[in-house]
């Protein structure tokens, strides 16, 4: 203690602060500006946000509770809903900001907000913050602070070299570290299942795989799609175009999560994790007319809720265009079939090689049956009917694809040209180009559409695959005539430019520019813009209401006459999945009809 | 015992001898303490529940609330835990951030706890002195974290933004303003007084054994002599990177304590100086993916850093799953602010009851979880 300094007079130096300029600052008269990062009061870009509700998610005070505005957007990926704020609650830790999915919520330097009335500090932000004035940006959400995954997992696939030979599957699908790390980066915001034309339970059977209870996934795809081994590997997958991660980032491979699961859960488990190890009859019966998605989905549904189903189908295997149109490149008849013998086994009777109209009238199902559900599809492919389209050297797509499933001899030559610019065309084209290549050693094919490339309607990656196995790709022409040779065999496809294909009230209506021409020399050309129904039927017998092309339904997929409910794309296409959920709302339909509540 | 002469007195929560909310229930015979009685239960926030019901990375702005004075050493022990159970790996740039973070941590508690205890004995210009630069610390800490007080900045995986060099410059200028102009005026004023001096030294005292028997660490333990600091004895962050001494004193009292407060802060600008000075480039945070969805393995750690106080601990459980299954927070103060006050306050005077319970350094959230 001695050796402690020690003065009278020391303290007395305070004084010479008496002096000195003062260091408070008198706010607000004098403004004190916060730092560049700081976390002051949240704004929020109305437009950009899309309601996915994340921010609530990691909000650590339940601060955040989300709204609905009518007037903010709420189109198709997004929600009409926007965070409201309680800063009543609020610890301005910013974890709402660095986990934004579109980047809209941001915080101002604004720090100071002051009212009686205690509900003005609820707010729900927008451009301004609560203070209604504009302030600096304050913190943002950099690259280390980001809380979202934003990178895909990539899957694995088959180089072009070595699967443009066979029919082998191309995608080879994820691993279970693969699986779990892409399921990780999901934050279940639900704006995919309002998107999913079934509204499938994705985040949920995501989180199944995240917590490795493959069990619980595939229970939450049963409640909404009974092919799932098919619409893991070929769905559309809307719901990964809105993806709430896609907007930062790339979405989440749901469909590929999808496909993980059911691959990895054996079938002979199905009926005892989904429960339908005993089903209590109701003894009604329904009859299905066609086994395609639609047929397949309604006959599932049905058979659970306890009715007997017939499935007439005029080809001798399930399945329709899943099997006889997509290429087994694609979707492989085992995972097919695993959906199927599923289904089969709830004991739905399948009549094959019955064609209904012919073999079997409708009225005489209505007479056997209490309902009909009628899903027969597009199976006419239909012709440009430009000259030279009546030369046996051209094609229709649909009629081939089935050949090559049935495993039928096809004819294949050394220069092909394909019409079309859908999946349909990709997957003729793709397929021929594997035939071509195990007979001649190279391929030679030119696809042409009507469509530039941004306006295709195939999907992006069938278009790049197609392009990596060696198609050349002529968009935006028109076919115009196929030349014929004097010997028969065929010359060249003689094409024009095509200006627009739509008109201004967004109608097909191609426009031609006819100073532009190119041709394409071919040995064979391949139709594939697209396939008409054949529901003689139906129309011989009944008068049933149209919307446009297609058969007019309700919501649970009921036509105009009460105990005939259709699907597929005779009623609403264009997809597996869309099917799908036509055959799930007619069977809830059907059960309603027949308890006399629709 | 004579009843009319026994006094029974509450003394807190909201009472400027007593540290937080908290109270301390005292009986006096005349104006010495016969009995004191720590009076916890004031703040009701049960951090450690509802850690078990929160995310992972929702955890990380909770946890600073533990400590008011001193909330980045929660963030700090919350990470390393979470790191030692997922054994995940921290870019060497953000444990170099974490140090400088957690020194100026130290300045700014050391600080403001001076002024507390200058306010204990009347020394009220002093705590508006420690008040004010600690403010300089915090105008460092907003532009880093963008928070004065709660910083929400170390995480899991390192940290949640970079420092730029000119902060860091901010930082060095900072440093030697303290150094040069603002401690030796607190020399000065504070500790050249003879009235303070007086009025804490041969105070408060607790000897090696007792602080040993107690389970108090830092400073309590250092004014006995005994160089008890876990930054030396099992570094982390990039205190092994540094050279710096561990400050002690012989007479285990609160002037003693005192003391080492200030010379702890000295230690930490040298510690802060050659931190930016050597401070490699890379990243400052690991990747560990989707933040709602945070995940480590089943496993269990306890983790401990140096706080101004003491070892300050967590002891953290993980069942695999998105949320703690338990933490367990050991605060530095927790002993002294439970029992210390009622082993050592009987017999104490009432007007040095502050210099008791301000020199023990408590910190009621730290029991009161």
């Amino acid at each position: 203690m001695a050796n402690d300094k020690k003065s009278i007079f020391s303290p007395v130096t305070a004084f010479k602060n008496l002096v000195k300029k003062p260091e408070t600052v008198r706010y607000p008269a004098e403004s004190n500006d916060a730092a560049k990062r700081y976390r002051g009061f949240h704004i929020n870009d109305l437009e950009e946000c899309i309601g996915c509700s994340t921010c609530q998610e990691v909000c650590v005070n339940d601060a955040i509770s989300m709204v609905e505005m009518l007037d903010v957007p709420a189109e198709e990926g997004q929600r009409n809903e926007r965070p409201q704020i309680d800063y009543g609650r609020c610890c301005w830790c910013g974890l709402c900001v660095d986990v934004c999915t579109t980047g809209s919520l941001e915080m101002s330097r604004d720090y100071s907000y002051i009212d009686l009335d205690p509900d003005t500090f609820i707010v729900t932000p927008d451009q301004h913050d609560i203070n209604k004035v504009d302030h600096p940006l304050g913190y943002l959400r950099d690259e280390n602070s980001d809380l979202l995954d934003l990178k895909r997992i990539d899957i694995e696939m088959l180089d072009p070299e070595a699967r443009v030979d066979s029919f082998i599957e191309i995608v080879e699908g994820f691993s279970k570290e693969q699986a779990e790390k892409e399921a990780s980066r999901c934050v279940e915001c639900e704006i995919c299942t309002d998107t999913c034309p079934a509204n499938m339970n994705i985040p949920q059977y995501i989180r199944g795989i995240f917590d490795e209870e493959l069990e619980e996934s595939v229970q939450q795809i049963y409640e909404d799609n009974p092919l799932p081994e098919v619409c893991g590997r070929v769905c559309t997958h809307k719901c990964e175009g809105v993806c709430a991660i896609s907007h930062r980032g790339e979405a989440v491979s749901i469909r590929w999560l999808k496909r993980y699961a059911v691959d990895n859960v054996d079938s002979a488990d199905y009926k005892k994790i989904l429960g339908t190890e005993k089903i209590e009859q109701n003894n009604k019966k329904i009859a299905v007319v066609g086994a395609g998605p639609a047929g397949l989905s309604a006959a599932h549904y049905l058979s659970v809720m306890g009715y007997q189903i017939t499935v007439y189908e005029d080809k001798e295997n399930a399945g329709g265009m899943m099997r006889y149109g997509i290429p087994e490149y694609r979707l492989p008849y085992d995972a097919l079939d695993k959906d199927i013998n599923y289904i089969k086994s709830l004991g739905v009777d399948f009549v094959f090689n019955t064609r209904v109209g012919e073999d079997i009238t409708l009225d005489e199902l209505h007479e056997q049956y209490d309902a009909v559900f009628a899903a027969t599809g597009l199976h006419n492919g239909r012709s440009t009917r430009v000259p030279g389209t009546d030369n046996n050297n051209v094609y229709q797509a649909v009629n081939l694809l089935a050949d090559i499933a049935r495993g039928k001899e096809v004819p294949v030559t050394k220069n092909l040209v394909v019409i079309g610019g859908g999946n349909v065309a990709m997957d003729i084209a793709r397929s021929m180009a594997r035939l071509q290549m195990e007979k001649y050693g190279e391929v030679n094919i030119t696809v042409t559409s009507l469509e530039t490339e941004d306006i295709m309607p195939a999907d992006q990656e069938e278009i790049e695959e197609a392009r990596e196995e060696g198609i050349v790709f002529k968009p935006g022409r028109g076919p115009k005539e196929i030349e014929v040779n004097e010997d028969g065999s065929l010359a060249q496809l003689c094409t024009n430019c095509c200006v627009s294909v739509f008109d201004e009230e967004m109608n097909f209506n191609p426009t031609f520019d006819d100073s532009d021409i190119e041709n394409y020399e071919c040995d064979m050309v391949i139709e594939a813009i697209g396939q008409g129904g054949d529901n003689s039927y139906i129309d011989d017998q009944f008068e049933i209401e149209y919307a446009g092309p297609r058969i007019k339904i309700n919501d649970f997929s009921q036509t105009s006459v009460d105990w005939l409910f259709a699907g597929g794309d005779i009623a609403r296409g264009p997809d597996v999945i869309n099917a799908i959920r036509t055959g799930h709302d007619a069977a809830v339909g059907i059960d309603k009809y027949l308890n006399d509540e629709l | 015992m004579d009843k009319s002469t026994q006094t029974e007195i509450f003394f807190g929560p909201n009472h400027p001898g007593v540290p937080g909310n908290y109270g301390i229930i005292y009986e006096f015979e005349g104006d010495t303490v016969t009995s004191a009685k720590a009076n916890a239960g004031h703040l009701h926030r049960g951090f450690e529940k509802l850690m078990e019901e929160r995310l992972w990375i929702k955890n990380t702005a909770l946890v600073p609330r533990i400590c008011v004075e001193e909330p980045d050493i929660n963030e700090m022990v919350y990470a390393m835990g979470f790191e030692a159970i997922g054994e995940i790996e921290v870019p060497r740039r953000a444990d170099y951030i974490r140090s400088i973070i957690l020194e100026l941590a130290r300045i700014q508690g050391h600080i403001f706890s001076i002024g507390g205890n200058a306010a204990g004995i009347g020394q009220y210009t002093v705590m508006h002195w420690g008040t004010l630069t600690r403010d300089y610390i915090l105008d460092i800490f907003e532009e880093i974290t963008g928070a004065r007080v709660y910083h929400i900045y170390i995480r899991p995986g390192g940290v949640r933004q970079d420092i730029e060099d000119e902060t860091f410059d901010k930082i060095l200028d900072l440093m030697d303003e303290l150094e040069n102009e603002r401690f030796p005026d607190l020399e000065k004023t504070l500790f050249e007084n003879p009235n303070a001096q007086k009025r804490w030294q041969g105070k408060a005292v607790i000897t090696k054994e007792e602080a040993v028997e107690m389970g108090a660490t830092g400073p309590v333990l250092r004014a006995n002599g005994v160089p008890h600091d876990l930054r030396k004895m099992m570094p982390y962050a990039a205190y092994d990177d540094v050279e710096f001494e561990v400050p002690t004193y012989e007479n285990g009292d609160a002037w003693d304590r005192i003391k080492i407060a200030r010379d702890d802060m000295l230690q930490s600008i040298k510690i802060i100086r050659q931190l930016i000075q050597n401070i490699p480039d890379g990243p400052v945070q690991t990747d560990l993916g989707n933040g709602l969805k945070y995940k480590i393995p089943k496993g269990d750690a306890y983790v401990k850093i140096e706080s101004k106080r003491g070892e300050y601990g967590y002891y953290m459980v993980s069942d695999g799953g998105l949320k703690p299954y338990r933490v367990h927070v050991r605060g530095a103060s927790t002993p002294l602010g439970l029992y210390g006050v009622r082993e050592f306050l009987p017999g104490t005077r009432i007007a040095d009851v502050p210099v008791w319970a301000k020199s023990l350094g408590i910190c009621p959230p730290e029991f009161d979880r």
